[in-house]
């Protein structure tokens, strides 16, 4: 049997996996930086300033000290299942990143090299199966604590994705019918083309989306799982050490990726607002034209992010039985009228 | 029931429009008030660089005085240590000898004098027993510290600088204090 094995594509992907990662690591440590910078300018601080030129060192302090902490384990904790949830949930927050395409191709040495680590099909579904699979961190890590405030967090944290997964699914669907793919990259070179960003077809999916987006994530003001003042931390209450910061990093991972996603669903991706890439490739190069791609595509999913933290100093937390009734008896109808005016619309414009 | 006053404002228990169940122009409207925040005078004031003014009045850390002639003008007579409400002022007398005129004012004086700044509450009733207005609060209050030991303030850290001896100590001292008052209007 002869093997193909291409080690020129070996290497091409196994480099952009490790630059994604790193850099994913990188964005996750100065995403909380960020956080506590936007928490404390919201509320008239000034913020973490002491570590390094106006505290830039200051995550690698906070990752030094995670570091440091002794790692404890529950002498009634479920073992592996307790390091399972950490690790799962980091697994997954980085594993949805496979899918994203940062940026058009560029050149290397002749070698056009895709700045995406997979190009599939079913890209979207994919985000969704892995997203979904991220609740299990959760929930194992819940379990594992064998605590009873851990697992009612790891009980909200379940259900509350599953209810707000739903209504992103249903969205996802209008948004399907407009394009017609499930690629990603697909998705982001139609709205090159055309030159009109899907969020102009899909004003009310992108908000139930961003909403949706909101709950996934566990952020403020879905943040029921980790609900400080009702259950002590919620589900990683007994975390200590690199396991805490594995669950911390990976929320902010996700809050990333997220923002990735509805930029690239919704924003166009690394498309750049009133710019016509493939003319401006001509005059000076690809390779320039694709990083200035990388750059948009950052600076929306950075505008994201803001605006998630924006939104946590702004707005409590739900009740529980308020979330659900958002998600079940608002969102989803919602959802679901938006998915068939969609389909009626373009039926109607087919003819 | 007839009101009392004018005043009373009729509060009406409607349920809520549909706009309102919206909630997105209250939070909308909520996100725009934290925005502002953004651009709003920080009320913090970084420590160590910048320093909170106190006012004129405040009373931190005691100091035993000396007169011009930089002789002690504590006469141990004990009244600091009965008006303080918390008890934090310990003391021994002695008697002046022949040849320590230029140490003490009058015949008697404090040879040992403790304040626990752990039990002082600076009320500053020593201040105002003192006949001899030998004790007074500065405007500095009492640095951290490991043991509660250091915390217990005896002659050598309370008595100010002598005038005729060390005076530009004396002056750094002041000046310290002053620095303090002024470092941010």
């Amino acid at each position: 049997m002869m093997l193909l094995f291409d080690i020129a594509l070996f290497l091409e992907k196994f480099s952009l996996i490790v630059v994604v990662i790193l850099g994913l690591l990188g964005i996750a440590l100065y995403t909380t930086f960020a956080e506590r910078k936007v928490a404390a300018i919201i509320q008239d601080r000034k913020g973490p300033n002491r570590a390094g030129p106006l505290g830039l060192l200051q995550p690698l302090a906070d990752g030094v000290k995670l570091f440091m902490k002794e790692e404890i384990i529950p002498l009634t904790a479920n073992k592996w299942l307790f390091i399972l949830g950490p690790c799962l949930a980091m697994l997954t927050a980085m594993m949805t990143s496979a899918v994203i395409p940062w940026s058009s191709a560029i050149d290397f040495f002749g070698r056009k090299i895709q700045l995406q680590i997979a190009d599939i099909n079913i890209g979207m579904l994919y985000v969704f199966g892995v997203v979904s699979m991220g609740v299990y961190g959760i929930m194992i890590g819940g379990w594992a604590s064998n605590n009873k405030f851990s697992l009612l967090a790891a009980i909200r944290g379940a259900s509350q994705i599953i209810s707000y997964e739903l209504a992103m699914g249903l969205t996802l669907i209008a948004l399907l019918m407009l394009t017609g793919s499930l690629s990603l990259k697909t998705i982001v070179e139609q709205q090159m083309q055309s030159g009109i960003w899907n969020i102009v077809y899909q004003p009310v999916g992108f908000v139930i989306f961003l909403i949706c987006a909101f709950a996934e994530c566990n952020r403020t003001p879905f943040d029921l799982p980790e609900a400080e003042n009702e259950l002590n931390f919620g589900y990683h209450q007994e975390y200590s050490s690199l396991k805490l910061g594995f669950y911390l990093f990976s929320e902010y991972i996700n809050m990333f990726i997220s923002g990735a996603i509805m930029s690239t669903l919704f924003f166009g991706g690394y498309d750049i607002p009133f710019l016509n890439e493939a003319k401006l490739a001509e005059t000076i190069g690809g390779n320039i034209v694709a990083l200035m791609g990388i750059v948009a595509l950052l600076l929306k999913v950075v505008f994201f992010l803001f605006l998630f933290m924006w939104v946590r100093w702004t707005i409590p937390r739900f009740r529980y039985d308020q979330l659900m009734d958002l998600g079940w008896k608002k969102l989803i109808p919602l959802a679901l009228v938006n998915m068939l005016i969609t389909g009626a619309v373009i039926l109607w414009l087919n003819k | 029931m007839q009101a009392l006053t004018n005043r009373v404002k009729v509060l009406e228990q409607k349920p809520m429009s549909f706009a309102e169940r919206m909630y997105f122009p209250a939070i909308l409207k909520g996100m725009g008030i934290t925005f502002s925040h953004i651009f709003k005078k920080k009320a913090t004031i970084s420590y160590p660089e910048e320093k909170r003014p106190f006012s004129p009045v405040f009373r931190g850390l005691h100091v035993l005085n000396r007169d011009e002639e930089g002789k002690e003008r504590c006469t141990a007579c004990g009244l600091c240590a009965v008006a303080c409400p918390a008890e934090a002022i310990t003391m021994e007398a002695a008697e002046r000898k022949q040849n320590e005129e230029h140490l003490y004012r009058e015949e008697k004086y404090a040879a040992k004098y403790e304040i626990n700044m752990l039990r002082c509450i600076f009320c500053g009733l020593c201040e105002e027993a003192c006949p001899k207005d030998a004790i007074y609060l500065t405007e500095t209050f009492a640095p951290a510290n490991f043991t509660r030991d250091s915390f217990i303030y005896g002659k050598s850290d309370l008595l100010i600088p002598d005038p005729t001896t060390q005076p530009e100590q004396l002056k750094a001292a002041k000046g310290l204090s002053e620095d303090q008052t002024n470092i941010k209007k």
